[in-house]
């Protein structure tokens, strides 16, 4: 399988994790371990940046894992940018999940402040991965500042309710020059597939892995599922027939 | 305003709804795909609903793991003063019990939030009774300047402010108020609270309307259960949330369910709610709203608090004090209510971990204001 690049890092696993949502950090490590994932979003509201022993970060001190902050609980273009430049300082990496919800019933991103935040981000030299709602335009405008890749949602964050948002996907993805990685609403293997199958570079899965009986397993079923879409993806699938095998074809009379 | 909706409602006219719902009205709330709406909601707390408990229970438990994950929230009451202008017949710190009256001072202050600090919490409440002249705007200012540098995440439960007022204090860095209507019953409201500021019903019904315009990050609502029929006074506050969260959609909800607890010099119940319909009432607001917040403090005891985990609640607290003073200052004065689970944040995080779910203490940052 290709290796993915985003801005200056190449990734084998093409599946990222979040971290929120476990039982315990000991145990969101063993399923982010076992997942393979190499990139983990942590919402900087949750860690103690101030911290050494920050039992989130501790535990997620490995090799294996880039650490993508997040800003989760920022309204606004102006407090996401602030809340990126302290996550930098703290966390020392320049990487950023952007996200901007105002909203916080169904956490719906907001377009217009995001591609704010997202312009003046890039400028002070973040690698910036916004997450959006699923909006082909909102996507090539976000291009256009230079995020390093999108992150447009399959279905609200934590519904579990899949690609809902599919018809706009297949656009984003046959028309994006960046990375595209579905996030939110990912609530089974089966999704993650479907996903990848359809040509995403990644996907972002949280609370299917957090919340279920064995997050362990079910990372492991993620981590196959992800790869066995992008193999089907690169191996090219057979195209669906829309139409039967004529046995009486109406166009032979063309024959000579 | 929410007054104008609420006075198109008549209370004896949807109690007696609640209590003509049916099995059928029942099953359809609890089978159905789509969003639930009120009257769903009221189908859920009524009597008819009594023997899908654990099914309800069962949904509650799974809606609320999808949302909020295996994890409960941890925050702790920081009781600032005990002074009160206000009659109200239930609660400790009323104008006309006699106790000694105390408002803390800096110093005394910086004492409590050093103790509350060595239990662990980052997510402190603080509460006054209501005493314009002693406990005001510039107290409550002046102290949020104190506590905020020591803390993650600041709420504040006091008396009913004007909007400027709100957003005078959020710009020192608060982040949720939390204000409880008591009763939605108008006429009764004037019963319990003959007199004072208080005595105001609109003026404390509108209360989250203000708050809403000053764009408070989280506001909490709820009755104080006892003075009036529960599941009444639930609907009101159920339409009160629907209401708000479409008018104010940058706000954050959260609601608790206080059952009135002994303390010197106040009234007994009205009402006596049982623990079969508590968890019906915790379970009716999960499967109505998704989204809710839901609280409970240390007025239940330590079965009932080890065993609702897992059933809808998403934020605890533990080893609350109920006086100003409490934690280190002056640990003997008279507190609002009696506690009833006494046990320390370590041993109420030890039973979470028993639950397979993780106490949160963190989850704000100073730096997102």
């Amino acid at each position: 399988m290709t290796k993915l690049k985003i801005g200056d890092k190449e990734f084998s696993s093409r599946l990222f994790t979040g971290t929120g949502k476990f039982s315990s950090s000991q145990l969101m490590e063993e399923a982010l371990l076992a997942s393979g994932s190499e990139l983990v979003t942590v919402a900087l509201k949750r860690v103690d940046i101030k911290s050494k022993e920050d039992d989130i970060l501790k535990h997620l001190s490995h090799t294996q894992f880039n650490l993508l902050p997040n800003t989760s609980g920022v309204r606004t273009a102006k407090e996401a940018v602030f809340a990126a430049q302290l996550a930098r300082e703290a966390l020392q990496t320049n990487w950023l999940k952007l996200e901007i919800h105002p909203d916080p019933k169904y956490l719906l991103p907001d377009p217009i402040e995001t591609l704010k935040a997202a312009e003046e981000l890039v400028k002070l030299g973040f690698i910036v991965l916004p997450y959006i709602h699923a909006d082909p335009v909102l996507c090539k405008r976000l291009e256009e500042v230079g995020v390093a890749a999108v992150m447009p949602l399959g279905s609200p964050i934590g519904s579990n309710k899949g690609l809902q948002t599919k018809q706009f996907l297949e656009i984003i993805i046959d028309q994006s020059n960046v990375p595209v990685i579905i996030d939110a609403g990912i609530g089974a293997p089966s999704h993650a597939a479907e996903a990848m199958e359809m040509g995403a570079d990644a996907v972002l899965v949280n609370t299917a892995i957090a919340v279920s009986q064995n997050p362990v397993q079910m990372a492991i079923a993620f981590k196959m599922a992800v790869e066995a879409g992008r193999m089907a993806f690169e191996a090219k699938l057979a195209t669906p027939k829309n139409f039967a095998e004529a046995s009486s074809p109406l166009t032979s009379f063309l024959q000579d | 305003m929410f007054t104008e909706l609420f006075d198109t409602y008549n209370w004896d006219e949807v109690k007696s709804s609640i209590y003509a719902k049916t099995k059928a009205d029942v099953e359809h709330a609890l089978n159905k795909n789509e969003k639930r709406n009120l009257e769903d909601f009221k189908a859920l707390i009524s009597p008819a609903a009594v023997p899908y408990l654990e099914h309800m229970a069962q949904l509650s438990h799974r809606l609320t793991q999808k949302r909020f994950g295996k994890t409960i929230q941890m925050y702790v009451p920081l009781y600032l003063s005990n002074e009160c202008n206000n009659i109200c017949t239930y609660c400790g710190f009323s104008f006309d019990n006699k106790l000694k009256r105390k408002t803390l001072t800096d110093a005394e202050i910086l004492k409590e939030v050093q103790a509350i600090k060595e239990l662990g919490y980052e997510h402190v409440l603080i509460v006054t009774g209501e005493s314009n002249h002693n406990v005001g705007v510039p107290y409550l200012k002046n102290a949020i300047k104190l506590i905020k540098p020591h803390f993650s995440l600041v709420s504040m439960e006091v008396q009913p402010l004007e909007q400027p007022e709100y957003e005078e204090l959020m710009e020192e860095g608060l982040h949720t108020v939390l204000v409880y209507q008591e009763t939605y019953h108008k006429e009764d409201y004037k019963i319990h609270h003959p007199k004072g500021k208080k005595s105001n019903f609109n003026y404390r019904l509108e209360t989250p309307d203000r708050l809403g315009m000053a764009n408070a990050h989280k506001m909490g609502l709820g009755i104080l259960i006892g003075l009036e029929d529960w599941r009444t006074d639930s609907f009101f506050t159920a339409l009160h949330l629907s209401y708000l969260e479409k008018r104010y959609w940058k706000s954050k909800y959260t609601i608790s369910f206080p059952r009135l607890r002994p303390a010197q010099g106040i009234i007994e119940p009205k009402v006596i709610m049982n623990d079969r319909e508590l968890v019906q009432l915790i379970c009716a607001y999960r499967i109505f709203n998704e989204e809710i917040e839901l609280s409970i403090s240390t007025r239940e005891n330590e079965n009932f608090r080890n065993n609702i985990i897992k059933l809808g609640i998403t934020s605890m607290s533990a080893g609350s004090k109920t006086n100003p003073g409490g934690y280190a200052v002056e640990k003997e004065s008279l507190e609002q209510f009696e506690i009833s689970d006494e046990r320390s944040p370590m041993e109420i995080e030890r039973v979470i971990k028993s639950n397979n779910y993780e106490a949160v203490w963190k989850d704000w940052d100073q730096v997102l204001m």
